[in-house]
């Protein structure tokens, strides 16, 4: 609210911009579609065994989707709390990059940027990428922002509130809600070789770790497969890695249509 | 109070990686291998946290109704299904294969 508020005095609409309306129908659409996701969350964490509070707590204040499954996941198995967190964390830290593109394209006055940075996830990048002037990106950030704020926290209410109503969980199937958004996030993200590798070893690591290590512990380790793969790739081909690397940083940045969080960002946001 | 501990840690640390990235001047972390690790973690994650709540429960790895609903995921995904429906395939495939005695 207060982005699009500072926002439109010094900013003309340019040539060629968005209609304001055409901005916010995009935002919109994106917000309420993801929105909803919040509905699977709640039942898969209520379902896990966390309280309704500490529930809507994570929607309140981690708000990043993939982060909050991850923990819940981890909690669930058993995992100490650090641990737990240490996974959900790592996942978190792609948001950092989103934050360097976006406080270029928003311009944010510093102190808007506390406020503006909980909003700093997959689908509020996706949408204020997609804008072609900063009065339609910093309109559609707050858009899409406030409205996922919001329906997200409802949806995540709602949805610990139908897990304790429907008792036994996974006996509905929705205990395979969890590993199918990750999924649902992981596709779009396999774009190269690299990314299957990488993949590909995380999956193998995780599962020989499963029963040795501690809760927690096996997916932190295959968390490695990344740092591994780039290591090995960096030795076999010298040559390549600068150029290649420079022609990705786009990707590392530019959210997926993972943010997808529902394919809904790239269909959606013209 | 070990779960208020986890969400406490898990909300303080995801908000300030936020807040770093609007903060921090442009450049700072702009090194392709940063970038690309930063690209490759998330990667490594999900697919890790996709094999664990599918193929085990706690220590144990096994083949449960999971996997059919993770395949029927994965079926809706290849075809381009909106999110809500990809959970929904899994979660029904998986409720189902369950009830006939999977």
């Amino acid at each position: 609210m207060a982005a699009e508020q500072t926002a439109s005095p010094e900013i003309r609409p340019e040539a060629g911009g968005k209609p304001d309306a055409a901005v916010v129908r995009d935002a919109l659409g994106v917000g309420v579609a993801v929105g909803l996701s919040g509905f699977a969350f709640g039942v898969t964490s209520a379902g896990s065994g966390l309280g309704l509070l500490q529930t809507c707590a994570l929607s309140l204040l981690v708000f990043t989707g993939a982060s909050q499954f991850a923990l819940v996941g981890a909690l669930a198995a058993g995992g100490n709390p650090f641990t737990a967190a240490a996974g959900a964390f790592f996942l978190g830290t792609r948001n950092a990059f989103y934050g360097l593109r976006l406080s270029q394209l928003l311009a944010l006055p510093r102190a808007l940027r506390p406020l503006a940075a909980q909003w700093v996830i997959d689908e509020t990048t996706a949408v204020t990428l997609a804008q072609p002037t900063r009065r339609a990106a910093r309109i559609g950030f707050t858009v899409t922002g406030l409205t996922l704020y919001v329906l997200c926290n409802l949806t995540t209410l709602a949805g610990a509130l139908g897990a304790q109503a429907l008792g036994d969980t996974d006996a509905w199937g929705l205990d395979a809600a969890s590993p199918a958004v990750f999924l649902a996030l992981l596709a779009p993200m396999l774009k190269t070789s690299t990314e299957r590798i990488t993949a590909s070893l995380a999956v193998v690591l995780v599962l020989a770790m499963l029963p040795v290590l501690p809760a927690g512990a096996p997916v932190l380790v295959a968390a490695l497969a990344a740092p591994v793969v780039l290591f090995l790739k960096g030795r076999s081909t010298p040559g390549e890695t600068g150029a290649d690397a420079g022609a990705r940083t786009h990707d590392a940045t530019a959210p997926g249509p993972s943010e997808g969080i529902g394919n809904s960002p790239k269909g959606q946001a013209r | 109070m070990n779960v208020w501990i986890a969400i406490a840690a898990t909300a303080v640390g995801c908000y300030l990686v936020k807040l770093l990235g609007l903060l921090v001047p442009a450049g700072a972390l702009e090194r392709p291998l940063v970038k690309r690790l930063a690209a490759l973690l998330p990667v490594a994650l999900l697919a890790a946290l996709t094999a664990q709540q599918t193929f085990s429960t706690g220590h144990q790895v096994l083949l449960d109704a999971r996997a059919a609903g993770l395949a029927a995921a994965a079926v809706a995904l290849v075809l381009r299904a909106p999110f809500l429906v990809i959970v929904g395939a899994a979660v029904l495939v998986t409720a189902g294969v369950r009830a006939l005695g999977g």
